[in-house]
């Protein structure tokens, strides 16, 4: 059995107002960041994982963003599980 | 007919719809632990009450959705049983796919919390049967994400099958922009499932069934549940 180290970053799907990174894009814009537009904010989650090699891994950080991390009604998801080094 | 009122860690509702239901209104009432594992045979309408079960932690329902009874009350479901899920409880009915479609933060960011005026779109559902076609309904809402949301396909099939049942609105009963208090699709405050045995509503009814406290209004809810079984 190895540690693995997973990341899983969740996003409101394209095409839904994500009310709150507007605000922050708006506050940054009253300081002058008139660079800045498209602001989204999301979630950004991490955890170990036992298991005997990658793919395992990989496997049980998929099962567990499918079932409870992530609602596939109004998200996205991306996975990146490596070795704890 | 008994109704069953499930209490998460973190709901605080559940004693408010006890209160309206056993004191205001009549009605056999208990509450059911989040724990259980059976919901008794006589229990013919569970409450899924407002609140913050599990903090909202991760997303608005998304944990207790997951609690031990859950498994019971989606089987309960499928028999055709009644549901009503209030505020964190149609957070909940969604996530546990009861119901479709998600709540949002609403468009304002603010925690929205006043009467609202609903408009009754059906009126043939066991939770709508004694409410008269053109009453306009007042109850209170008090959330965070209640920015109803589902995709354009689903929307179709919310409309074909008239499952979409409470419209906010203003004392007129016109829906517009204006009366809308959170960003929801088409101004939507509640909905029922295919079937319409399960309910969801972000609006408040188990806190208008007393007049001392503002309104009666949402007494006519729990009156039509009632009326189903007899």
């Amino acid at each position: 059995m190895a540690n693995y180290i997973a990341t899983v970053k969740v996003m409101l799907k394209k095409g839904i107002l994500d009310v709150q990174g507007k605000t922050v894009e708006n506050s940054l814009k009253t300081l002058g960041f008139n660079q800045i537009s498209q602001m989204r904010i999301g979630k950004y989650i991490t955890f170990s994982v036992e298991a005997e090699n990658l793919d395992e891994a990989k496997q049980i950080a998929l099962e567990a963003t499918e079932k409870l991390l992530y609602n596939p009604n109004i998200e996205t998801y991306e996975i990146d599980v490596a070795e704890l080094s | 007919m008994k109704f069953g009122i499930v209490v998460f860690p973190g709901s605080n509702c559940d004693h408010d719809a006890y209160y309206s239901l056993k004191h205001n209104l009549g009605f056999e009432t208990q509450f059911l632990w989040h724990k259980d594992t059976t919901i008794p045979s006589d229990i013919k309408c569970i409450v899924l009450p407002g609140g913050f079960s599990y903090g909202d932690y991760l997303r608005t329902g998304a944990i207790a959705r997951f609690s031990p009874i859950m498994k019971e009350v989606v089987h309960f479901a499928s028999k055709g049983g009644l549901i009503i899920g209030i505020c964190n409880g149609f957070q909940i009915l969604t996530e546990s796919g009861l119901l479709p479609g998600a709540l949002l933060k609403n468009t304002s960011l603010r925690f929205v919390c006043r009467d609202v005026y609903l408009k009754t779109l059906n009126t043939n559902t066991p939770f709508t049967s004694l409410i008269e076609k053109d009453r306009i309904l007042k109850i209170p809402i008090a959330h965070f994400e209640g920015n109803y949301f589902v995709d354009s396909d689903t929307l179709k099939e919310l409309e074909d099958n008239e499952q979409i049942i409470f419209q906010y609105c203003n004392p007129n009963g016109e829906v517009t922009e204006e009366t809308n208090p959170n960003g929801s699709l088409k101004n939507i405050a509640g909905i029922t499932n295919k079937n319409k045995n399960v309910l969801g509503m972000m609006p408040h009814p188990e806190r208008y069934c007393d007049s001392i406290l503002g309104g009666t209004d949402g007494s006519l809810i729990f009156k039509s549940i009632a009326n189903f079984f007899f």
